[in-house]
């Protein structure tokens, strides 16, 4: 630090960039190379796992910009995710029946994954307008209602499967695929995740994410400035859940089937858990949070079927051992790090 | 025309009359300082001002406009800016990205959400001169959580100031404050004055004897006396209800609070 500031002002950023660089270009290098990868290797799970991956990152993002960013612990965001996937599952169960449903059914991903986000971002609309007139626990309880409102209506759509759950007969088309294949989803949940990051990284930074931030840190103060806070948290909690919906949508694709268990309030949980550990309000959290948890359940599992037994107490060290997560132990020690060095 | 008009304000919470027919007014460029022991309500009357608290009767005009049911956010877009006794910060930023903030509320909605608002040199350089204003240049980037209370203090007063609020309610600028401090920030309210129109509650009474145009004196929820400092400081019913004998000596500033 001592040192860099007497350089010109410019040389920190442009160092910083190159180091950005460093390490995006491997990582970016290794997720396109992935399925050559899973051939030459002969681990049959790796573009199925890592599909998983993206897909419960690109959710606890969507979680983490009302959950970290914003300060609103929502715990009903599982709905927001199964009815991504069910929107996608409904319109592909049709389009196999014959019956295009809202002629938006050309089976073409383009159409069925915007009317997932759309349709779960409205919900998140409605369903934030209700909540966010309490706030606290009060606000927790009542997402949790919504969320399990959302499960119950699900389970009682008996036509498309009740408790059981929907099979998803094809896979939407993607440009230039009419069939996509797993690799083709697992392309599409990177691509998706790795945009969904850059958009919140500069809606966080932007004008809206300032207020977003303030209210979290000083709601009077921002209220004195004459902003009410009300209609910014909404909107970031309408963005949060069309994230949510898409991540649902990629399930969806992924899985080839939804149930209502997407949108129990478990499923709720885990993707708090995920943020929770990974470092609440921070970019890279949500995605340090979903790959040390589906680590811990592949590795787990091996051992015992209750992981989650495992994964509990792991869950309760990161949280008493720093309010930031894993991201935030990193980064307090790479600062330590960094004074001790000089 | 008056900037903030008051008129038999009236807040009770349970059997408390916290405020009790109140009448005030704040002229243009005026500083009217509103003194009087703890618990005489001068923070319930600020609160009502600021539409925090909604009164049970009485009305509220603020550049001639009837706000008595306004919230507090849009009685902030109508001209009001307001700083706290205990300051209202937005800890894990740094002093020049909580002044920005303020310049953004300035200058209208904030559904912008692509371009970065901390690179933005029509936040910042604003930002940078509301600071500069109050002395806290060197500071700007800062984080909140290192800035000494005085140098809060200080930056509470550039946040409104960057507001472009007509109407300034500081609730207790000088609380917590040196000596050093106190008269540091006593000459930046003189510098405010004529440009800007100041409602100061204060418990230091050097600094309300200084700056004030006006003191209004609250007791109980009720104004006892209101006119200028010199005839406020010999009103024989303001001594014996406040400001005691220490007066006599002409150093008014062990009065106790």
């Amino acid at each position: 630090m001592s040192t860099s500031t007497l350089r010109t002002p410019a040389a920190p950023s442009l160092r910083r960039g190159v180091l950005t660089l460093a390490w995006l270009l491997p990582l970016g290098v290794f997720f396109v190379a992935l399925p050559w990868i899973q051939e030459a290797t002969g681990v049959t799970w790796l573009v199925s796992t890592l599909t998983r991956f993206a897909i419960y990152a690109l959710a606890a993002a969507a979680l983490n910009l009302v959950m970290g960013y914003g300060g609103l612990v929502s715990f009903g965001h599982g709905a927001f995710f199964g009815v991504g996937g069910y929107v996608v599952a409904i319109l592909a169960h049709h389009l196999a029946e014959g019956d295009a449903l809202l002629g938006a059914a050309s089976g073409s991903a383009l159409a069925v994954w915007p009317l997932a986000v759309l349709t779960s971002g409205l919900l998140g609309l409605a369903i934030g307008w209700l909540s966010l007139r309490t706030s606290g626990v009060q606000f927790i309880m009542i997402t949790l209602a919504f969320g399990q409102l959302v499960f119950i209506l699900l389970v009682s759509l008996e036509y498309y499967g009740g408790d059981d759950g929907l099979l998803v007969p094809q896979r939407s088309s993607l440009p230039w695929v009419s069939r996509p294949s797993l690799v083709h989803v697992y392309y599409a949940s990177v691509g998706l995740l790795a945009l969904w990051l850059l958009f919140t990284a500069r809606l966080v930074r932007s004008r809206f994410g300032a207020v977003l931030r303030g209210l979290r840190q000083s709601e009077r103060r921002i209220a004195s400035l004459g902003y009410p806070a009300r209609p910014y948290r909404l909107v970031a909690f309408a963005i949060s859940a069309a994230g949510m919906g898409l991540a649902g949508a990629l399930w969806a694709e992924y899985a080839r089937f939804v149930s209502p268990d997407m949108a129990a309030w478990t499923k709720s949980g885990e993707f708090m858990a995920m943020v929770i550990l990974g470092g609440v309000g921070t970019l890279a959290g949500p995605v340090v949070g979903a790959s040390i948890y589906l680590a811990l359940e592949q590795g787990f599992t091996v051992l015992t079927e209750r992981w989650m037994l495992l994964f509990g107490p792991a869950l309760v060290l990161v949280v008493l051992l720093g309010r930031r997560g894993v991201v935030g132990m990193v980064e307090s020690g790479m600062a330590a790090w960094r004074a001790r060095r000089g | 025309m008056s900037v903030l008009v008051v008129e038999n304000l009236r807040k009770s919470f349970g059997a408390l009359r916290a405020t009790d027919d109140v009448t005030m007014t704040v002229e243009p460029g005026e500083i009217h300082a509103l003194i009087g022991p703890n618990g005489a309500g001068k923070t319930t009357l600020v609160s009502l001002i600021a539409g925090e608290h909604v009164p049970d009767a009485g009305h509220i005009r603020l550049l001639g406009r009837d706000v008595t049911r306004h919230s507090g956010p849009k009685r902030a877009r109508g001209g009001l800016g307001r700083s706290y006794q205990i300051t209202q910060l937005m800890a894990e930023e740094t002093a020049e990205a909580n002044v920005a903030m303020a310049e953004q509320a300035s200058q209208g909605h904030s559904f912008r959400f692509w371009r970065d608002a901390a690179t933005d040199g029509s936040l910042c350089e604003p930002a940078r001169a509301a600071l500069d204003r109050v002395g806290l240049s060197g500071r700007a980037s800062t984080k909140v959580t290192d800035l000494s209370h005085g140098e809060r203090r200080q930056l509470e007063l550039a946040i409104i100031l960057a507001r472009r609020a007509q109407l300034l309610l500081l609730d207790e600028p000088m609380a917590g404050l040196g000596h050093e401090e106190s008269i540091r920030m006593t000459t930046l309210l003189r510098g405010l004055k004529g440009d800007h129109s100041i409602l100061l509650v204060e418990h230091d009474m050097d600094a309300v004897f200084a700056l004030a145009d006006r003191v209004t004196v609250l007791v109980r929820g009720r104004v006892i006396a209101s006119g200028p400092p010199g005839t406020i400081r010999r009103d024989p019913e303001v001594r014996s209800a406040y400001l005691g004998d220490s007066l006599d000596e002409a150093t008014p500033a062990e009065v106790p609070a």
